[in-house]
């Protein structure tokens, strides 16, 4: 049976066939016999989520039709987003036990909207992978096939959301962490407009590329929840001051007379056969809604994997820096400072984190920086206008969210080999335009996600775009093995 | 040998090259980048802290408007351009008071660049140029137990300070003595409080000053190797520290020896200055652009906005009271010495005081007493109000000089209206030349000796005579009247 959508909770939850509690109670039960395997939750706030649902029932009794739809249904959060008094440790050892005396932005207005939180998510250390594989607290389990990656970096919320404990959850995408998981875990995942969201209490992993969004398993769903976390914050200079259109209006507008772009170098020789065939089926399911495909070109895409590695490790190595051991988190007692310093970030951060660390404090290194660190944001500035001039000719990009499928644990021990999942999400980040992935076919029975990309605060075209197209399928309606006993 | 007598011999022979840097303060209500407010006098250690300044995990900052306006107005005190683009960068160091591993600062594209101070020293005009003047925060401060942290057994860490909005001006390297050293930063001190963005505490820190010194020999081009100074708390300390480098320099040098471009401490015990870090130690600060913070456009009319709303400042202030009141240039110099002060005097002479007049009371009397009680006369007692009502008793004659004085002294501290008090007390002076006369008659009388000591050409005498009369009034005599009246009674006879 299909777990259900936030959508059909918040009627159940009006119709009277549902309680808040009753919801949490079903969630922690299903998280409990799932979890052993999947591993998808660094902590469960059973707390806090009980707390809420009592709130969010009063809501709902108090104005049933005032009440956000988030209002009493379970979420959960990736474990980068700070909530006050909850453990947040960023998936690394360094923050084993910190407690925020603060919750973030976007968390701030779920909660605000009545959402109950179950937990904080698995996720690869301070954000960094494309498997959760790098997190210090062990790997998650993908609910297709358990032996097998959810993607990553918000490893947890794809695997929550596709085991169907949860109808959504909030992932972090810096360069693909949200889109990549989804489409290897069968869900749908939606990174906004770069400054759509604010980032305050984001656990910075590249603060000019991170953007939360949400995990779903419709399109409508991540609708509703982008709805409810978008909008300027005066905490975060970096988001954006406009408007936010509402995204249900237009979600059902359809995709009759859009002109779509395939981008000739996202479906290059990386692409697995049966990722490129689920996709090329996908872009003909888009023609017969009436859009007009066509082929485009974003050159600078080979690059764009170098220059990302250039400018996210550089800033990493700076947004890092405050895990010193002198104040929060980890620290290894030492007699002097230095030795002090060393010893506790180099027990406290595994070895992809250093590796990052280590490449950035060398781009932006006195002798280097003009070689790497600007050199880089000029290609960067040309993936930025190579997206504008694509956006003349069409009104949005469809492509592949992955080059693969899930692939087995450990089978990606080359980081180079890692780096390459997200040859086709980074893009996106490195030019601040929001991007959705979609189920939309298995290889093997394993998910593949087609991409939809627009301009940036087009945050509402690639909702309708992908809605379009989950409108005609059915791919998002299949469940895990591990969904099939949800409630 | 004494640093008097080898500074003026070394000067023959090289020429010194000074650049300062200062580290002020802003005074603003919160600190740079969150809500905290800057001024946390009285707080318990870190107590004025919040998830920003403490750099959590997870958190941003936002750009204080006020520290970027109080900026701009020193920029455009010293004669800054102000670029229509600016933007902040991150210094990257490790240091326990600097919670995010790096300081928010401005690297390539500052707030303000190319500026200028000039001053008056030795009857010539010294002009420094300003490379730049730039916007950053503070850092929390240390307690170690022990003299330095790396030898120190414990150490503890106050963050109240963090993130208070600091603004840097990095001036060129034109001065040449330590005595224009010292100047420029009296001047700069000077402006910063004239415009209210600074409170000038050399002591507590919120006026810091570092110096880069080197010397070359006379007629050469290329400049020295360079040496900063730093840990100077007081003008003082600043003069003393470059006369101290200027001494050990030449020594090097005259031994045909070759200085390091190093980091050197001045120890105020000491009197010395001693080797800090190398330029192999030097940090590589790993600039880059700060990603949380998009860049400021400041356009030409905020500028405008800013550079009207500032005051007059001191320099030109001066010469000013010198040409409207005919001031002498000490006088003119003394009054315009804060922005208070100069104010003071405009109000006096606004409320009818006489410019002369006001101009000796306050740079004499009044300037004693704020100096005596540590209480500058806009918060005595006694008030601008109170003074100018003081000195228009004194300008009508009402009473004298030394009841003035007195009356002065005791209505600084405790406050009153004077002319109430000289009503109730009865402290008119007695200006009616009858009722003088009389009393010279009577002190003449009792005082012949005096009286034949000043016929007799000895005009000291004259003293005791307008002693006797002044007393016989309760100290009330109209003493220009009664020194008239003596000599008019005396010389008659």
């Amino acid at each position: 049976m299909t777990p259900r959508s936030i959508t059909q909770l918040a009627a159940a939850l009006r119709d009277g066939s549902a309680t808040p509690r009753a919801l949490l109670a079903d969630a922690f039960r299903h998280i409990e016999r799932t979890d052993q395997d999947l591993h998808a939750y660094l902590s469960v706030t059973r707390e806090l989520a009980e707390r809420q649902a009592d709130v969010a029932a009063q809501m709902l009794e108090d104005q049933p039709d005032a009440a956000s739809p988030l209002c009493g249904i379970p979420m959960a959060l990736k474990d980068v987003l700070c909530v006050d008094g909850i453990e947040t440790t960023a998936g690394s050892k360094m923050l084993r036990g910190f407690k925020p005396p603060y919750t973030g932005t976007a968390v701030q207005r779920l909660f605000d909207a009545g959402a109950v939180c179950l937990g904080k998510t698995n996720c690869d250390e301070f954000a960094m992978g494309s498997s959760t594989e790098n997190s210090a607290y062990g790997p998650v389990g993908n609910p297709w096939d358990i032996e097998r990656v959810p993607g990553g970096s918000s490893g947890g919320s794809a695997a929550t959301v596709a085991a169907g404990s949860v109808p959504y959850a909030l992932g972090t995408d810096t360069g693909g962490s949200i889109r990549q998981p989804a489409a290897l875990s069968g869900v749908v995942g939606f990174k906004p407009t770069y400054g759509r969201v604010s980032r305050y209490g984001l656990i910075a992993f590249a603060s000019s590329l991170d953007q939360i969004g949400p995990f779903t398993r419709t399109v409508e769903d991540s609708a509703l929840v982008y709805a409810a976390i978008a909008g300027h914050d005066p905490r975060d200079s970096t988001s954006d001051p406009r408007h936010v259109d509402d995204p249900l209006a237009s979600l059902r507008a359809g995709v009759a007379g859009m002109r779509l772009g395939i981008p000739r170098e996202y479906l290059g020789e990386g692409t697995e056969p049966g990722v490129r065939a689920a996709v090329e089926a996908a872009f003909r399911v888009l023609e017969s809604q009436g859009a007009t495909l066509q082929e485009v070109s974003l050159p600078s895409t080979d690059v764009a994997l170098s220059v990302y590695y250039i400018i996210a490790p550089a800033e990493c190595s700076s947004n890092l820096a405050r895990y010193d051991g002198v104040r929060f988190g980890n620290r290894v007692e030492r007699a002097s400072l230095t030795d002090m310093y060393l010893q506790t970030r180099g027990a406290g951060f595994g070895d992809e984190v250093k590796r990052r660390v280590m490449l950035g404090t060398y781009a932006l290194s006195s002798g280097y920086y003009d070689a790497y660190y600007r050199q880089a944001q000029k290609v960067r500035t040309l993936v930025s206008q190579e997206f504008e001039t694509v956006f003349k000719q069409v009104d949005a990009i469809v492509c592949p969210t992955s080059p693969s499928v899930a692939f087995p644990m450990g089978s990606r021990n080359d980081p180079l080999s890692m780096y390459m999942c997200d040859v086709v999400t980074l893009p996106a980040n490195l030019a601040g335009v929001p991007g959705i992935s979609v189920p939309c076919g298995f290889v093997d029975g394993l998910p593949v996600g087609l991409q939809v990309i627009a301009p940036r605060f087009e945050d509402s075209r690639v909702l309708r775009v992908a809605h379009a197209y989950e409108q005609a399928t059915s791919f998002n309606t299949v469940p895990s093995p591990y969904a099939s006993e949800a409630a | 040998m004494t640093e008097a007598a080898t500074i003026p011999a070394a000067l023959e022979r090289y020429e010194v090259v000074i650049g300062l840097e200062v580290h002020a303060q802003l005074l603003t209500r919160s600190k740079m980048f969150c809500p905290c407010p800057a001024d946390y006098t009285g707080a318990a250690p870190n107590e004025n802290t919040c998830p920003v300044c403490l750099g959590l995990p997870g958190v941003l900052p936002t750009i204080n408007r006020q520290a970027v306006d109080c900026t701009v107005r020193t920029a455009l005190a010293l004669h800054c351009d102000i670029p229509a683009f600016t933007k902040f960068d991150r210094k990257n160091y490790f240091y326990p008071d600097l919670p995010k591993g790096y300081q928010i600062s401005q690297y390539d594209l500052p707030l303000s660049v190319n500026g200028h101070l000039e001053f008056p020293l030795g009857g010539e005009t010294v002009r420094c140029g300003i490379t730049r003047v730039h916007l950053e925060e503070d850092t929390g401060t240390m307690h170690h137990a022990g003299d330095v942290l790396q030898s120190a057994t414990s150490s503890l860490i106050d963050l109240n300070r963090c993130g208070v909005p600091l603004m840097e001006i990095v001036g060129e390297p034109d001065l040449r003595t330590p005595e224009a050293a010292r100047e420029y930063l009296v001047r700069l001190r000077q402006i910063l409080m004239y415009i209210g963005v600074n409170d000038g505490n050399l002591e507590k820190g919120s006026f810091r000053c570092d110096a880069n010194i080197s010397l070359r020999l006379r007629g050469a081009t290329e400049l020295g190797v360079k040496v900063e100074v730093k840990n100077m708390n007081s003008f003082r300390a600043v003069q003393r520290a470059l006369e101290s480098e200027i001494e050990r320099q030449t020594g090097v040098l005259d031994a045909g020896g070759t200085l390091m471009q190093e980091t050197r401490g001045w120890v105020e015990t000491q009197g010395r200055t001693i080797s800090q870090r190398s330029k192999e130690q030097a940090h590589d600060y790993r600039y880059f652009p700060e990603p949380d913070l998009p860049p400021l456009r400041l356009d030409a009319a905020f500028v405008e906005r800013v550079r009207a709303t500032l005051p007059e400042l001191p320099e030109a202030r001066a010469r000013r009271f010198l040409e409207q009141y005919g001031l002498t240039a000490y006088d003119a110099a003394v009054l315009t010495d804060t922005r208070e002060d100069a104010d003071a005097y405009e109000a006096l002479v606004a409320s009818g005081v006489p410019a002369k007049l006001a101009a000796n009371w306050q740079s004499g009397d009044v300037a004693a007493l704020a100096n005596e009680h540590r209480l500058p006369l806009q918060r005595s007692g006694l008030g601008v109000d109170g003074l100018a009502g003081l000195l228009r008793l004194v300008d009508a004659g009402t009473i004298n000089g030394p009841t003035a004085k007195e009356l002065l002294a005791e209505l600084y501290v405790s406050g009153g209206d004077p002319e109430a008090v000289v009503r109730d007390r009865g402290l008119a002076q007695v200006s009616d030349p009858s009722a003088l006369s009389a009393l010279v008659d009577a002190a003449i009388a009792g005082n012949p000796t005096a009286a034949a000591d000043f016929r007799a050409g000895k005009q000291q005498a004259l003293g005791q005579l307008m002693r006797a009369v002044k007393d016989a009034t309760g100290g009330k005599a109209d003493m220009p009247l009664l020194n008239r009246l003596l000599r008019e009674r005396l010389l008659e006879q």
